[in-house]
């Protein structure tokens, strides 16, 4: 086995740490959202926003889309290192992947906080 | 050039129509693949969610675009993409853990993965349809 420290440099650690995370929180959530919604009365707007209403629930809702959104800005930025071979193109795309997240999770809050 | 750099002309077999992928190969694409498609999809999510807590007038438009049979087929496969990407997860974060790393045991887990996300994604889509 090869020896070597595995932290401080670009190997990768965080983001496979960061990856694995996220997941485990936003499985988590997934359980008690299905809950949550399982035990409106109704579907109408009423039950439905007061579901998110909660103090509670909302910052929940809202961390799950941040780990939603870093999760998929790991598992997409692998998807193109593995497909896309031009640096310059690929490093363009990863550009673009995050400016798209920071504008998502603006997007979350503002859904959120306007209830 | 010394021997060490010279490569040898070694075959390549890359035909994606022949490969047969073993069952724990299938769940690992399907996991990309699904992942891939839930990305390309969150804008949409966003826009639904967005309608749907906006205001009784937004949630009525928020039921009138989900009450659509096409959109209902969409959202059937990304139901199915995130209840797959959610099974076949807490599968590689158990291989994480060297749990299930012998060749029956992530077989059968795969088998597990593929079947259990297949029902979860027909019970669920049932009550929602």
């Amino acid at each position: 086995m090869v020896k070597r420290i595995v932290v401080g440099a670009h190997y990768g650690l965080r983001d496979w740490i960061g990856q694995r995370a996220t997941a485990v929180y936003m499985a988590i959530y997934t359980v008690i959202f299905a809950f949550a919604a399982l035990s409106l009365p109704e579907m109408s707007y009423e039950a439905w926003s007061g579901l998110f209403s909660g103090g509670l629930m909302r910052f929940l809702t809202f961390l799950f889309f941040l780990a939603l959104f870093y999760h998929a800005w790991i598992g997409v930025r692998d998807i193109f290192m593995d497909y896309i071979k031009p640096t310059g193109v690929r490093l363009a795309l990863h550009v673009v992947i995050l400016f798209l997240l920071v504008g998502y999770a603006g997007w979350a809050a503002q859904i959120l906080w306007r209830l | 050039m010394s021997d060490a750099t010279v490569r040898k002309p070694r075959p390549k077999f890359l035909a994606l129509n022949e490969i047969r992928l073993p069952l724990p190969g299938i769940v690992s694409i399907l996991h990309r693949i699904s992942g891939a498609g839930l990305f390309l999809f969150l804008p949409f999510l966003l826009f639904l969610f967005d309608r749907s807590l906006g205001s009784p007038e937004s949630f009525a438009v928020y039921k009138s675009v989900v009450s659509n049979w096409f959109i209902k087929l969409i959202l059937f496969g990304l139901l199915w993409a995130y209840l797959h990407h959610f099974c076949a997860g807490i599968r590689f974060l158990l291989l994480d853990l060297h749990k299930g790393l012998e060749l029956e045991a992530a077989r059968n887990s795969s088998r597990i993965v593929l079947i259990v996300s297949l029902v979860l994604t027909l019970v669920v889509g049932v009550m929602l349809w």
